[in-house]
């Protein structure tokens, strides 16, 4: 069964009606991590908020658990649950307050539920007295998802939950996620970091308010078209130069220590008399494993 | 019912948690109670006043002397002439010049002799200037009602018909300042807690974003409106009470009408400003729009409410402004009910037009507090 499903959305912004998602359509099964990946100013934001039914569509339908979007806007604001990407909680609330205050809201208590927020709670119960703005941003991080939970929600829209948080808290945030979805409940969570994709079950790549790939991380990363090769030399910034000027080259960036290029068809030792006869030093070339980040830039060009 | 008792607990919860706002509420009310009354004072005392007496008679010396007792003037100057005088007005040392003319007593004894007194006035201060002049004027005649039944033999009936007005102060008899300027001041502290507090708190938390939270939420619109309306109707009415509280035991003034009635009136009254607060805060994205919004309705509110100016001496475009101001009711009750002391039915026009601003208000509030755009 599909939980949410997005015909043709659109949004336009202001004025000069700038577009911030353009004829946008995808469907998301129920029980599936589904990400939405894209770099800031995407349009997620925009997606979210209109399926959380805080944004109206400008074109196009939408349906959440068979609810429309507009029509039974009501019906989806007691069934969902929404974490903005900025932290909205109360401030001058405890963590139990907000917890009981968003459980009561619901028409529920936190007893009811607590299983499904338990392995998270546990965590941040030791500081359950302090107000949640003196809260560290992986806590605050927690709290937003314990609430966003405590009425069972059949789909969970988690808009950017792990920007500006540490690595590790962003490790332990999508081991939740994983725990999360062993209890049936969709989640849609959109992140700008390319190596979160790969665990979600299913990614739409967004630029521009445009869906430019909707697939599994791997397929995505299977149907790149072509040959992806590291370069690495003592010159990082002379290498991206010779590089670009190299005529089979298609597209060549940084990538951590490495360039990434992409060619057609090319020859490894050919390559490298080529960068050496360009005055570089110390050429090492080796395939590539394609990750989302080179689909994403392909994509792009 | 259940979201709406919680959603008023969590309200209580959070402004008495910012002890910044809890002082503001309480404390800040009741120094402006006490000390702004005793220096917005209406009555002209003090007037500095400068006498140039060509004559030096026992007479002049009486008229001085006279003038001085009434304890409106204050003599600054005692001079030769009238170039002199002058030179205090100049300097701001005095308002008002007296020249009492050569031979002011010999012309003033003799029968049928009319004789003038000159009276130069200051009016760059236009209340000072137009008051000192009348009361100045009213000692003036007096001594000269004085020296008449001294010198004339008063036939048995009065040649000239005369009119004597006998003036009698109902309300407040002795003109006592204080009890016309404190309830209006409560009047208008009410106000600005209530309006204030309720214009900034949506806003507050558009600005922090839980709004966003709350948005997608199954609360209803009217009920998170009421949720923010009670709380602050609640403090509003304290502010009033504390106010009728320092009324009582700082100036004296205890309400001749019943209490029941004004609270009636104020219950309804608040009901009209938090609504009118809170739909400024639903048209702001920030604090600081909604202060500015705020300052500009509230200063026309307070400067057409009556208080200080009467609304009857205004222009009639002005009058027809202060019809939909509510702090000009509220001003209005407050007097009649402590001062004249009038029953629920008198004020009931009052309440009549309140509560319809209440409701226009209101409706409007929940209406344009969108959960979605």
């Amino acid at each position: 069964m599909e939980a949410v499903v997005v015909k043709n959305l659109v949004k336009t912004y202001g004025k000069e009606q700038t577009v911030a998602v353009d004829n946008v359509s995808f469907s998301v099964e129920q029980g599936e991590l589904f990400g939405l990946i894209g770099p800031d100013g995407a349009g997620k934001t925009s997606i979210f908020r209109m399926l959380t039914t805080s944004l109206l569509p400008d074109g196009g339908s939408a349906s959440v658990d068979g609810h429309d979007i507009v029509q039974d806007f009501r019906r989806i604001r007691s069934s969902v649950g929404y974490m903005p990407g900025k932290f909205s909680l109360y401030q001058d609330l405890t963590i139990e307050e907000n917890l009981h205050f968003f459980a009561t809201v619901f028409g529920t208590t936190i007893e009811e539920n607590y299983h499904l927020i338990k392995d998270i709670y546990v965590q941040i119960e030791p500081f359950k007295n302090r107000r949640a703005g003196k809260l560290s941003g992986g806590m605050k991080q927690k709290l937003a998802l314990c609430c966003a939970l405590i009425h069972k929600p059949t789909t969970l829209f988690l808009d950017e939950p792990t920007t500006g948080v540490d690595p590790v808290s962003r490790k332990e945030f999508w081991e939740m996620l994983r725990r999360l979805k062993e209890q049936r409940i969709t989640i849609l969570v959109s992140t700008p970091y390319m190596d979160e994709a790969s665990l979600c079950d299913r990614i739409a790549l967004i630029q521009g308010g445009k869906i430019l790939s909707i697939d599994t991380p791997q397929n995505i990363v299977n149907a790149y078209p072509d040959k992806l090769l590291a370069i690495k030399a003592n010159e990082m910034y002379k290498l991206l130069k010779v590089l670009e000027s190299h005529p089979g080259v298609i597209n060549s960036y940084a990538f951590g220590e490495y360039a990434h290029a992409t060619f057609h068809d090319t020859d490894t030792h050919a390559l490298q008399a080529y960068l050496r006869g360009h005055g570089l030093t110390g050429v090492e070339v080796k395939g590539a494993e394609v990750t989302i980040e080179d689909t994403f830039i392909k994509l792009l060009h | 019912m259940r979201t709406l008792r919680f959603l008023l607990r969590k309200e209580f919860r959070q402004i008495f948690r910012d002890k910044s706002i809890v002082a503001m509420i309480f404390f800040m009310p009741m120094v402006q109670l006490i000390l702004m009354p005793l220096a917005a004072d209406y009555e002209v005392r003090n007037i500095n006043l400068s006498i140039v007496d060509h004559d030096k008679s026992p007479y002049s010396q009486k008229l001085i002397s006279k003038i001085v007792a009434s304890g409106y003037f204050r003599l600054t100057g005692y001079n030769a002439s009238f170039k002199e005088a002058f030179g205090l007005i100049e300097s701001d040392r005095a308002d008002l010049i007296l020249e009492i003319p050569h031979d002011f007593e010999r012309n003033l004894i003799r029968e049928d002799h009319h004789e003038k007194l000159f009276v130069a006035v200051n009016a760059i201060n236009g209340t000072k200037a137009s008051l000192g002049g009348s009361y100045l004027g009213s000692i003036i005649g007096d001594f000269n009602a004085d020296i008449r039944m001294q010198l004339v033999t008063p036939p048995r009936f009065s040649q000239f018909p005369m009119i004597e007005v006998v003036a009698s102060n109902w309300f407040n008899p002795v003109l006592n300042y204080k009890v016309f300027i404190v309830p209006g001041i409560l009047a208008i502290l009410v106000t600005m807690v209530g309006g204030f507090l309720s214009a900034l708190n949506i806003v507050r938390e558009k600005e922090i974003g839980t709004i966003e939270q709350i948005n997608v939420t199954p609360i209803q619109k009217h009920i998170f409106i009421l949720g923010k309306l009670i709380p602050f109707w609640v403090l509003a009415n304290i502010v009033f009470t504390i106010g009728l509280l320092v009324a009582r035991f700082v100036y004296g003034i205890v309400p001749v009408g019943s209490l029941l009635t004004l609270y009636a009136f104020i219950s309804v009254y608040l009901l009209a400003v938090l609504g009118f607060g809170l739909l400024v805060s639903t048209f702001c994205d920030t604090q600081q729009q909604a202060m500015f919004i705020m300052f500009f309705f509230m200063m026309l509110f307070i400067l057409l409410g009556g208080l200080f100016t009467s609304i009857d001496s205004m222009p009639d475009w002005a009058k027809v402004i202060t019809r939909v101001n509510p702090v000009r009711y509220m001003i209005e009750v407050m007097r009649m009910v402590i001062l004249k002391g009038s029953s629920f039915k008198d004020v009931l026009p009052h309440v009549g037009v309140v509560a319809l601003m209440a409701l226009v208000l209101n409706s409007w509030a929940v209406l344009n507090y969108k959960k979605t755009n």
